[in-house]
């Protein structure tokens, strides 16, 4: 009792505590070893604690630099989004659960307006409701998202995937993109299966499959010898003889992002192809991160992997209305797949938030509508972003030219990857085990007040020595950002120039 | 030519059924492995569709089942989040993935008052989507595979496929009625108890955590401070982690009083305080929910957050913010939210046990919380055999028949126990009060024509 005494004195407890406790005849000497070793985590999270953002978002926090680090926009989104949330706010019923579950859907809006183009020239999934309700309601229904997104998301990917897709057994809303990596990663991968990464990657994706016990396996993009023409991210492309020798009979699923965050790089017909090729040869799953899926640039075209022959089957596509309509703080994305892959990622959500929020998914709901309604529209943002970003995108190319940086073109996403290695910037007071560019950008947010993020964040650890000489910034700001910028980097130059030395 | 081939070359427009079947068939002949992840054993199943199903097809009955209000919030709620979205474009980006700073400000200082601890915005509290979500992050960083997870029936029936998905299992202990004597009119939940000696027998060196539900769900138990210390001693001795999930804390009838186990003498340490800002201010569908613990448990919970979702929705935040900045300025008085929705729904609860009471039913009045455990005994000795599958226990049987037949939609308690239980504990249905005047309004006309049958 004395020892526990002790104990509790030195976790400075207050003297009623110390009372009870050595009043209690429970307690005995035996729980104080225990004490220390109970309270501890799950094995599963073990060593998954770290996280980039969290060190590089509060270096860019400070109002005097100019952020072009983490992957938000400062654009306002546009005013129909905000005007349709605005509207359902004011709808008392949508601030209580949705039902979540397949239940009648109602008319749908597409057939209403009898109107049919050159990519949907089929009528309208829901003119057959009554045959496919009395399937809704004999399955075993799990959540699949708010009724009327459901909709508008089915209505929407039906015209590219050329196969009807079930809103109630083929779509799961999520709390995010990211939602959605995790009920597939945590519904689809177990213990012991290896799934294949393309490196540099999306960071999330390497501790989502730790955490589900999983063993990833890398393969780098690596970039051909560019000769007189601008480098760009269709410069990086996948060895076909080094990424079959990454397959086995024990891999599970492999992550693709195209677009892909960071270097922006859009997968061609004959990329997804030989991807598509080998899923099949190796029985495999596909989780394809589409998230940028509409901020293509000129001379591209984001093509779906899901839509290949045999991949329907085997992909799950994953969506965000976040990068959609320029609204991150939302948290809405979704999952479209077949419902023998769905339905595992509907188990986990049902198991772990059950439902997103409802007006946020009534008002995406009705900004998809207001777009969809017209796809060939300049006007619909799908449209009207690309255009805009890379208006953005061709400007920070320039502006990193000047200052002596390489960047590398990208055709798709709102980032841009660059080689600082001919900046010979003083490093010397920085961490010595830190990869170059994690140095590089906090001497850059230091001493220039610009933000951005070191890439071989977004690499595992044997491959970070590849990367190390490259920063990835986001334009996707508004013109005065980009004007900060553009002066920071003027002053660079000057700098540069008047000191007669590269940094 | 295979199914799908045909299909597309236009020779025939197959409906939504055909393509399925095709699809499925396909699919059959090509992934030969399994697909699914083994940590969803034992969790598929959701026997709340074929409920949530059969009271869409009868839509005239007064629903009753699920535990959402179906009055408006607040309007200092419904101003808030008009205010949120309507305000700064950058409401609509990311915020702190732990939580929107205003909001974990006013959390850490109001719930900090009533733990009575110094609670810090960055490290105790931890915001996430709906209290649903904090139980799922505490299972996940917290339960490992072979840890026993000890759980107090009747249980918010999702703390049982959360154990298994982490791996661990759940050990039930049951609250029991004691006998009820015959001059009673109604039964209370005081009288469902844990018995003290079959509690501290499920502790084993493997117990990692106990869960507690006060107010309980589905019973509106509200765990006094006798019976809270009694877990407590249980869990110092036993060195386990305490998930309290109090998302009802508010919601307290008659002259009962909600306690933290948390604030109790050696607890903070070792527990997890769950709320929900759904039930708090009757915006389910906002889905913000929150956990309060120590640092070096919390820091696990950020991990598994950062790992699964990340950020929560901002604008939703925003406005529980504000609703808690006012409920901290008006704490205690006749205009706080927190005075005057319990007060309405102690008269709600008060109306339905009342009416229930007059067509058979034996309400066991709730102490708080949504909800009303009914017993069913009576129908069970005088309907005993009513359509359901072979081995289904009565409630369920009697609950899709009163749907179907009286118009009146509960849900059956025996969800809310363990397989091995559920015979024993079938006689019992759950309602929701928490509804709108006309909603009991209807359910009293539905009443009445059944007591009228009754008569008969």
């Amino acid at each position: 009792m004395f020892l526990a005494q002790r104990r509790f004195c030195f976790l400075g407890n207050k003297t009623e505590f110390l009372k009870t406790i050595c009043s209690s005849k429970i307690l005995g000497f035996s729980t104080y070893s225990k004490m220390s070793s109970k309270l501890k985590n799950a094995k599963r999270i073990e060593g998954l604690d770290s996280n980039v953002w969290v060190e590089f978002t509060k270096l860019a926090a400070d109002p005097s630099v100019v952020n072009l680090g983490q992957g938000l926009p400062d654009i306002s989104p546009p005013t129909y989004v905000k005007e349709e949330l605005s509207k359902i706010a004011l709808v008392d019923n949508l601030n209580q659960y949705t039902r979540g579950f397949g239940s009648d859907l109602g008319p749908c809006p597409c057939a209403a307006d009898g109107k049919t183009t050159e990519l949907n020239p089929r009528p309208c999934p829901f003119s057959l409701e009554s045959s496919c309700l009395s399937s809704v309601t004999t399955a075993v229904l799990t959540v699949s998202g708010h009724p009327s997104l459901v909709k508008a998301l089915s209505c929407l990917y039906e015209k590219f995937y050329q196969n009807q897709i079930d809103p109630n057994k083929e779509i799961l809303v999520t709390v995010g993109a990211y939602g959605s990596l995790f009920n597939a990663i945590q519904g689809l991968i177990d213990e012991g299966d290896e799934v294949i990464i393309i490196v540099p990657f999306y960071d999330c994706y390497e501790p989502m499959m730790r955490m589900a016990g999983a063993t990833p396996v890398f393969i780098p993009l690596r970039s051909k010898a560019v000769c007189g023409k601008k480098w760009s991210s269709s410069d990086w492309t996948l060895d076909p003889q080094e990424l079959e020798s990454k397959f086995n009979s024990k891999t599970k699923a492999i992550i693709l992002n195209t677009p892909h965050n960071p270097l922006g790089k859009v997968y061609t017909k004959e990329e997804l192809q030989l991807i598509a090729h080998l899923c099949i040869k190796y029985d495999t799953l596909c989780i394809s991160d589409e998230v940028y899926e509409w901020l293509v640039y000129t001379g591209n075209k984001h093509l779906k992997i899901a839509t290949f022959p045999g991949m329907w089957e085997r992909t799950v596509t994953i969506g965000s209305a976040g990068k959609t309509f320029s609204v991150t703080g939302w948290k809405l994305g979704w999952s479209i797949g077949p419902h023998h892959l769905i339905k595992h990622l509907q188990t986990v959500q049902q198991n772990t938030i059950y439902t997103c929020a409802t007006p946020l998914q009534e008002a995406l709901a009705q900004a998809l509508w207001i777009d969809i309604k017209r796809m060939d529209d300049p006007e619909c943002y799908f449209n009207s972003l690309p255009k805009e970003l890379e208006v953005k995108r061709d400007r920070i190319v320039h502006l990193l030219e000047s200052v002596g940086l390489k960047p590398i073109v990208p055709d798709g996403g709102y980032f841009i990857i660059a080689d600082v290695s001919s900046i010979d910037a003083d490093l010397s007071d920085m961490m010595n085990n830190e990869p170059y560019d994690y140095k590089f950008v906090k001497w850059m947010t230091k001493n220039k007040k610009l933000a951005a993020i070191p890439v071989s964040a977004f690499c595992n650890s044997e491959t970070k020595s590849q990367f190390e000489k490259f920063v990835r910034f986001c334009f996707i700001k508004k013109d005065s950002t980009l004007d900060a910028a553009e002066e920071i980097i003027k002053t660079w130059n000057r700098q540069r120039s008047q000191s007669g030395q590269n940094v | 030519m295979s199914p799908m081939g045909a299909a597309r070359a236009g020779k025939a427009k197959p409906t939504l059924q055909t393509l399925q079947r095709q699809r499925s068939l396909h699919f059959q002949l090509t992934m030969a492995r399994l697909l699914q992840a083994r940590r969803l054993e034992g969790t598929e199943h959701n026997p709340w569709v074929e409920y949530v199903n059969l009271a869409n097809e009868y839509k005239d009955a007064v629903n009753l089942g699920q535990g959402f209000p179906n009055f408006p919030p607040p309007d200092f709620a419904l101003e808030a989040f008009q205010q949120a979205v309507s305000g700064d474009h950058m409401l609509n980006q990311y915020t702190s993935a732990f939580g929107h700073p205003p909001l974990t400000k006013v959390l850490a200082s109001f719930f900090g008052k009533l733990l009575g601890q110094e609670l810090d915005p960055l490290t105790n509290v931890l915001v996430t989507v709906g209290a649903y979500g904090a139980l799922f992050t505490a299972f996940q960083a917290l339960v490992d595979e072979g840890d026993e997870v000890i759980i107090i029936e009747p249980f918010f029936d999702c703390y049982e496929p959360m154990t298994h998905m982490a791996g661990g299992h759940p050990v039930f202990v049951s609250l029991r009625p004691s006998p009820s004597q015959d001059h009673q009119d109604l039964d209370s939940c005081s009288n469902w108890q844990l018995d003290a000696t079959e509690l501290a027998s499920k502790f084993t060196p493997r117990t990692k955590a106990l869960v507690l539900n006060t107010p309980n769900n589905p019973l509106g138990k509200v765990f006094c401070k006798a019976e809270l210390e009694l877990v407590a001693s249980l869990c110092q001795q036993h060195d386990v982690l305490c998930i309290s999930d109090e998302v009802y804390q508010w919601l307290i009838y008659d002259t009962h009083q909600h306690v933290s186990i948390a604030s109790l003498p050696g607890m903070w340490e070792r527990t997890l305080t769950i709320g929900s800002a759904g039930k708090t201010f009757s915006v389910t569908g906002w889905k913000v929910g929150w956990v309060l613990g120590p640092d070096n448990i919390m820091k696990h919970l950020r991990t598994v957050h950062q790992n699964s979702v990340y950020h929560c929705p901002t604008q939703a935040q925003v406005a529980v913010a504000q609703c808690f900045e006012r409920e901290q300025l008006l704490f205690g008085q006749p205009s706080s939210y927190f005075v005057q929705l319990p007060q309405a729904m102690q008269r709600c609860r008060n109306h339905m046990i009342h009416s229930l009471q007059s067509v058979g039913f034996k309400p066991v009045a709730s102490q708080g919380g949504y909800f009303l455990t009914v017993d069913i005994s009576n129908f069970k000795s005088k309907m005993p055999d009513l359509p359901g599958a072979a081995h289904e226990p009565y409630d369920r049987c009697f609950v899709k028949w009163m749907i179907k037949n009286k118009g009146l939609v509960a849900i059956p308690v025996s969800f809310f126990y363990s397989g091995p239980h559920q015979k024993d504990f079938d006689h019992y249905i759950r309602f929701c009060f928490v509804k709108e005047e006309a909603t009991l309004r209807a359910m009293d006309e539905k009443l009445q024509k059944w007591k009228a049958k009754l008569k008969l």
